[in-house]
């Protein structure tokens, strides 16, 4: 299987009209982003992930608040882990980097119909709230600070 | 090994895990009274959101004199029986007794309008019967009046079993609702479903999630300290998910309520009901 997503086309190119105001996320590195045999093997940005950015990316409630569905050992200091989606602990285990990278950029490529949102993906979305229209929910860069996280889990 | 494979693998592990947990689980399902749905409904069992509530605020549902929503339960009785606009009516001047003429009304929203050709729902029909036969001013959406009167009418029919219909005049309004209850929406990407379907019963952060059903409603919220309409309760969950919400009395959320309304057929009228 091989395919190439543009997954942000479409702020790339409100991103050229806009100019750098644009979003939060503007200087990303929103490269086409390279899906390969179920994973996205390159790096999102090319700089590698930060362990304590990626942990406080997973507790951040307005980002990957990844504690509403999952439990994380290691988190045991925050209240209220969701039993939504299994836990995260060994996570690392089960799946390549490459897997991580593609779940959490649009888990539903590698679990169709999943509850579980797609944390760098802008397009394909209905009726989104204009404060978040045309963004992702983590920047590139904090997704692999979180994949450096779960690799510690 | 490919990832469908390690996905398996990873299901059977939680599976392990969860026969591990069963004892607790069991016995948390064990105390949730549900009704058995229609058939072609698409749950399996039918379940009030009251089961999924803690026990202290069952308690305050429990005892009408504790339910905060009694306040409005009893100004909604008060506005009955007080006449307004230039035909200086009431609504017991036409509808008499409530406690007759209301018994099963509770239950029955949202219902075909023949004037309309579409659905109304409770606050639309008092609105209605305001502005057509009373001439008076029709209550804003979510002002304490409407809130009221929609308490105390829907409370008349509290025990009656939830019976909306879905065939004939009602059918397309009723799929659009469907339509809209299945579709994802807003940065999160969510349906309705993928909570109250698919997940009921979970713990999502600190709150456990219901199968998201109607017959509390208008509810009293201990997150909003006070009581709310079916329509707020659907924009909430939307700005949640980072959606641009319908408007409250839209066309699209009233195909929703009734579409949800079907899928807690049969469940006994709550209202008005104690949340979280």
């Amino acid at each position: 299987m091989r395919e190439v997503f543009r997954l942000a086309k479409s702020l790339v190119v409100a991103g050229l009209c806009a100019g750098a105001a644009f979003s939060a996320h503007a200087d990303d590195k929103m490269a086409s982003l390279k899906i390969v045999d179920g994973g996205i093997p390159a790096s999102l940005t090319g700089v590698a992930g930060d362990v304590d950015k990626g942990r406080k990316a997973v507790v951040n409630r307005k980002q990957g608040n990844c504690l509403a569905c999952h439990a994380v050992s290691s988190l045991d200091n925050q209240p209220f882990h969701g039993e939504v989606g299994p836990s995260l602990d060994g996570v690392s285990e089960r799946y390549s980097d490459a897997q991580l990278r593609l779940i959490l950029v649009d888990s539903k490529k590698v679990f169709e119909g999943s509850i579980m949102p797609s944390f760098y993906r802008t397009g394909g979305y209905q009726r989104v709230a204009k404060k978040f229209d045309g963004k992702t929910i983590l920047s590139a860069q904090q997704v692999e600070d979180v994949i450096a996280f779960l690799k510690a889990q | 090994m490919t990832i469908k494979a390690k996905t398996a693998i990873a299901l059977i592990g939680a599976g392990m895990l969860a026969l591990g947990t069963m004892g607790l689980a069991s016995a948390a399902d064990e105390e949730r009274k549900s009704i058995a749905p229609p058939d072609g409904h698409p749950l399996d069992e039918i379940i009030s959101g009251y089961e999924f509530r803690s026990p202290e605020t069952q308690a305050l549902q429990d005892d009408d004199f504790e339910n905060p929503a009694y306040l409005w339960v009893e100004k909604g009785q008060e506005l009955w029986d007080t006449p307004e606009g230039k035909a200086n009516k009431s609504c017991s001047s036409c509808h008499e007794d409530a406690a007759e003429t209301m018994k099963t009304a509770g239950a029955e929203f949202p219902k075909y309008n023949e004037k309309l050709k579409k659905p109304v729902n409770m606050e639309q029909q008092i609105n209605m019967c305001r502005t057509e036969h009373m001439e008076a001013k029709a209550w804003k959406w979510e002002s304490e009046e409407l809130l009221a009167m929609t308490a105390f009418v829907r409370n008349q029919s509290r025990g009656v079993p939830m019976n909306v219909k879905t065939d004939g005049l009602m059918k397309p309004f009723f799929d659009k609702g469907k339509e809209l209850y299945y579709t994802r929406v807003g940065q999160l990407d969510m349906a309705c479903s993928n909570c109250h379907e698919d997940n009921y019963g979970n713990h999502i952060r600190s709150d456990m999630l219901s199968q998201g059903h109607t017959n509390g409603f208008p509810t009293f919220r201990l997150k909003w300290q006070k009581v709310g309409s079916t329509h707020r309760r659907f924009k909430g969950c939307m700005k949640n998910i980072r959606a641009t919400p319908y408007k409250v009395g839209s066309d699209e959320f009233v195909n929703l309520e009734l579409y949800i309304a079907y899928r807690g057929q049969g469940l006994p009228v709550e209202a008005p009901a104690v949340r979280n």
